[in-house]
């Protein structure tokens, strides 16, 4: 996109298009660029066609996990014995990702147009946009948006409803979320039973993110075909994709290129690169959960759901975060791990107790207090976190913690050695 | 329609179960108890200890027997290295924060914490001794519970025990991450007539209950099936005696009846139990006063009046009294040919019934006596005031433990009790009889179910069973050969009365098998 810079040249703005003109935000605005027509083609239409053709457009899950995005609309149940609902994933919590904020913020629109969109084809009547807490600036706009569209009649019978989060990392993951919409504490759910059989208030629940509604309602317009085409890679990942980059480059900001972009090209090209008389170091390509790659893989990277994995990595939620060689990794782990310390809803026993106890290490090998059997500590710890609770979230501390000790060993080992003077971390 | 049954492998051991068993109780058919804490087969599922990690073959990541329903031809491995690593893994989490004060816990020797972590815990701990662990100060949630919470493994059960079957969610888990801990409404207390649940379902040392507090430790403990006196139920109980002192009572599952629960009124209703002040020799009066006995002497003093009296008599019974006491003191007057009009009744305390809402037809019932449906099926009404009436110009009136006897009798009063009452001082005859800790027995609950307690302790000094002091007078009356055991009493009932035909102690077991046509008694 570019706000608050011009869009470079090598991005393609679909869904940051409008990003920085405050005129699309409203609702006249949105009409004159186009906007509600695809809304408009969508109600002509059987639901199960819509589902088809956002199926045969290929567009994939856009929070992280990258699940088919017309593939999850059609578990939805075929025959309607009970009140299907739509919950849109505007918690946008995972650090290093602020992708859905800039949407809600400047294309309001999109959203409330995908959503319809999408609680059309999956046959819901109430759909809620569950919004971050501290997103109080787009949370304003989105009332707005949403009151100016609904006294335009846009939406039917559909009844939409912006519901604020209080603040819980964890409410971001899609069953904890529901909890936190029927004003239970935000604790994932077990599944099964999936959203689709039992999701909030126990009907036929689909979740989709902020993002992925937002490129729904180009696709109807500009066809199935014509989204699948913007691909530079894999068929398996189509259309574009919002990175959000910070860290340390130049110019951190949004940046929307089509999947099987080079990572390499994203970093130095289009976020400035590095500051001067530095090197890269590390990037986690996907949003703080996911494992982190080194300068070698990041550089060889490219951006989609494949691509990525096949540097070891995940694509996530497209949240890249960069370090140069000033970073000290060990710090930046137990910062990450300290996040999910905190987060943790507290459930299951290896995410209450392993999140806690893996700061702790970190914290006592940066005070210079390390022992050399932390490390493989850390990793058995890690992979006893890893696959056995309800949800990722221990998972997901883990990830940064195998990843930077597999990668920047020395960096850990000069703490525990004293080669390294230590760090008093508050 | 039955059940459509689905065959899957526990380790190794072929198991044939209901379609949408959990895995984890299907192995306890096939003799494997996977280890676990949040999950309890009578509350809701939570999944959240991840305890019973186990291998699925055939699926990508470890799964929790407690959420995972069996499936055909499923090949589950609970010994797995992936799955002993898991749950070994997971024990060490809950015992980093965990304080390791086994030796001033009361839970020690029933935890579950221990009992897991023996069989398949780490020897040594990774946790370094220089982090703190988690500290909160105990609390006090209710009139007898105490929450310690740093022993707590946060399994929830006592959440979603008040929230789910209690139905009156005082609890919750505050706090997030390792900083959680169960939290009490603060304008609240733990004080639901079944809140003292939370204890039993609490697999370490966190809810402690205030009555049993440093009393026992549990290795001391005896146990002995029994069932609650406390109302006319009969929920199953195990009787915990140190030394032959009822220390605690707990209850025991039972499907039919209680499920896994007990109230807190049946609860705290043993300490009579134990009293001292028992009577513990036979008494006859001699010279206007009670005198020590042997059993021949107070038999023989007791078929004297027998035998020469004539007309009515009246027995008033307690309906805490065994179902086999109750009918031997009945035989007693039904002998031919001595033309004796018998009448017998009893009365009931009724208190405040307290239900559970989240159990069906499970509620501390207003008729606070467990024997009273056992009473009427043996020919004892309620027509207590009437009996009361009738006693005084009865010829013989018996009184079978029933310490409210405002009696007033012109013919011969014959106390068989556990304590002796003021009034019964005027007695002629006063046998001491064993309680309900004391001997083997049987009840008929409301809904007519004849269910057994077994003894938990020896009685005081000569103190018999009710049912051997009727056996024994009726034999002595010429009335046929006296029983030699509890069983051999019921035996006799079941000979006898219709409601009882066919059943036996070995049938009845220890959960109980319902009376014929003994249908609930109005409440």
């Amino acid at each position: 996109m570019g706000y608050p810079h011009k869009p470079h040249a090598r991005e393609t703005v679909l869904l940051s298009r409008y990003f920085g003109e405050a005129d699309a935000r409203t609702y006249k605005g949105w009409v004159k660029r186009g906007g509600y027509a695809a809304l408009e083609q969508a109600r002509a239409m059987e639901p199960v066609r819509v589902t088809d053709i956002v199926k045969e457009s290929g567009l994939r899950g856009r929070g992280g996990a990258g699940f088919p995005t017309g593939l999850k609309w059609s578990f939805m149940p075929k025959e309607k014995k009970k009140p299907h609902y739509l919950c849109v994933n505007a918690d946008e919590s995972e650090p290093g990702t602020f992708k859905d904020r800039e949407i809600m913020r400047w294309t309001p629109h999109a959203l409330l147009e995908g959503t319809a969109i999408a609680a059309h084809a999956i046959q819901a009547e109430v759909a809620y946009i569950y919004i971050r807490g501290e997103f109080t600036e787009p949370l304003t706009i989105m009332e707005k948006a949403l009151a100016d569209a609904r006294s335009a009649g846009v939406f039917g019978d559909l009844k939409i409803h912006l519901h604020r989060g209080a603040g819980a990392y964890i409410c971001g993951e899609e069953t904890a979320l529901m909890n936190s919409i029927e004003g239970k504490r935000g604790n994932p759910r077990i599944k099964p039973p999936f959203p689709a059989a039992a999701g909030v208030f126990g009907m036929p629940t689909t979740i989709n993110n902020v993002e992925t509604l937002a490129a729904v309602p180009p696709i109807l317009t500009k066809g199935a075909a014509w989204y699948k085409g913007l691909s530079l890679s894999s068929p398996k990942s189509t259309g574009t994709k919002l990175f959000s980059v910070c860290g340390h480059v130049q110019q951190p900001g949004n940046y929307e290129v089509t999947m099987g972009f080079p990572l390499k090209d994203l970093v130095y090209e289009l976020s400035g690169g590095m500051r001067a008389g530095r090197t890269l170091k590390a990037c986690i390509p996907g949003g703080s959960s996911v494992p982190i790659l080194n300068r070698e893989e990041t550089e060889a990277c490219l951006l989609d759901y494949e691509g990525v994995v096949e540097r070891g990595s995940m694509l996530g939620s497209g949240g890249v975060i960069v370090f140069d060689d000033s970073a000290d990794m060990v710090y930046q782990i137990m910062r990450l791990a300290r996040f999910y310390a905190h987060e943790s809803c507290a459930q299951c026993t290896q995410c209450r107790e392993g999140t806690a106890w893996t700061t702790k290490i970190l914290e006592r090998i940066l005070a210079g207090q390390g022992k050399a059997a932390d490390l493989d500590l850390l990793l058995d710890l890690s992979e006893n976190m890893t696959g056995k609770t309800i949800c990722v979230l221990s998972d997901s501390c883990a990830a940064p913690v195998v990843s930077g000790i597999k990668k920047f060993r020395n960096e850990f080992e000069d703490y525990i050695a004293g080669r390294r003077k230590p760090v008093m971390v508050a | 329609m039955p059940d459509e049954l689905v065959n899957l492998t526990i380790d190794g051991v072929p198991v044939a179960v209901p379609k949408g068993t959990l895995v984890i109780e299907a192995a306890k058919q096939a003799g494997v108890l996977v280890p676990h804490y949040c999950y309890h087969p009578g509350l809701p599922v939570a999944g959240v200890c991840r305890m019973c990690l186990v291998e699925i073959e055939k699926q990508p990541k470890l799964a929790i027997a407690c959420a995972t329903q069996a499936a055909e031809g499923m090949v589950v491995k609970t010994q797995s290295p992936a799955a002993k690593s898991a749950r070994t893994g997971v024990l060490e989490f809950l015992l980093i924060n965990h304080p390791l004060d086994c030796p001033i816990c009361d839970q020690a020797g029933e935890c579950e914490l221990q009992d897991f972590t023996f069989q398949e815990g780490r020897a040594g701990t990774r946790y370094s001794p220089d982090y703190p662990k988690r500290f909160n100060p105990v609390e006090d949630f209710g009139p007898d519970v105490l929450y310690v919470p740093n022993r707590c493994i946060l399994c929830t059960r006592c959440v979603r025990f008040m929230e789910d079957v209690a139905q009156e969610p005082v609890l919750n888990v505050s706090e997030r991450g390792d900083r959680a801990f169960i939290g009490v409404h603060p304008e609240a207390r733990l004080d639901h007539p079944w809140a003292g649940n939370v204890v039993d379902l609490c697999p370490v040392g966190s809810l402690l209950s205030k009555d049993f507090l440093h009393k026992a430790r549990a290795w001391e403990l005896d146990k002995a099936a029994s069932v609650c006196t406390g109302c006319s139920q009969g929920c199953n109980v195990t009787l915990d005696t140190r030394d032959d002192i009822v220390v605690r009572v707990r209850p025991r599952s039972n499907l039919e009846v209680n499920r896994y629960f007990i109230c807190d009124h049946g609860r705290m209703n043993y300490r009579w139990m134990n009293r001292g002040d028992r009577i513990e020799a036979p008494l006859v009066k001699r010279g206007g006063e009670l005198h020590a006995t042997d059993w021949q002497d107070a038999f023989e003093r007791v078929t004297t009046v027998l035998r020469g009296a004539g007309g009515r008599v009246v027995a008033l019974v307690s309906p805490r009294a065994s179902t086999e006491a109750l009918f031997f003191a009945r035989e007693l007057f039904r002998a031919g040919g001595r033309g004796l009009e018998w009448t017998g009744a009893f009365q009931v305390v009724m208190g405040e019934e307290a239900p559970l809402p989240g159990v069906p037809d499970l509620a501390l019932r207003a008729e606070r006596a467990p024997n009273g449906r056992g009473a009427e099926l043996l020919g004892y009404g309620r027509e207590y005031a009437a009996a009361l009436a009738a006693a005084e110009s009865a010829a013989v009136v018996l009184v079978l433990d029933e310490p409210d006897i405002p009696v007033r009798t012109a013919g011969t009063l014959i106390y068989v009790g556990t304590v002796l009452p003021e009034r019964a001082r005027e007695a002629e005859v006063v046998l001491p009889i064993a309680n309900v800790a004391e001997e083997d027995g049987t009840f008929v609950n409301r809904d007519g179910r004849v269910q057994r307690y077994a003894q938990a302790k020896p009685a005081p000094g000569m103190a018999r069973p009710g049912w051997w002091v009727f056996s024994e007078l009726s034999a002595a009356l010429g009335q046929g050969d006296p029983v030699a055991s509890a069983a051999e009493a019921f035996a006799r009932v079941a000979q006898t009365l219709e409601p009882f035909r066919g059943l036996s102690y070995e049938q009845l077991g220890f959960t109980g098998k319902p009376a014929a046509g003994a249908a609930a008694v109005p409440a």
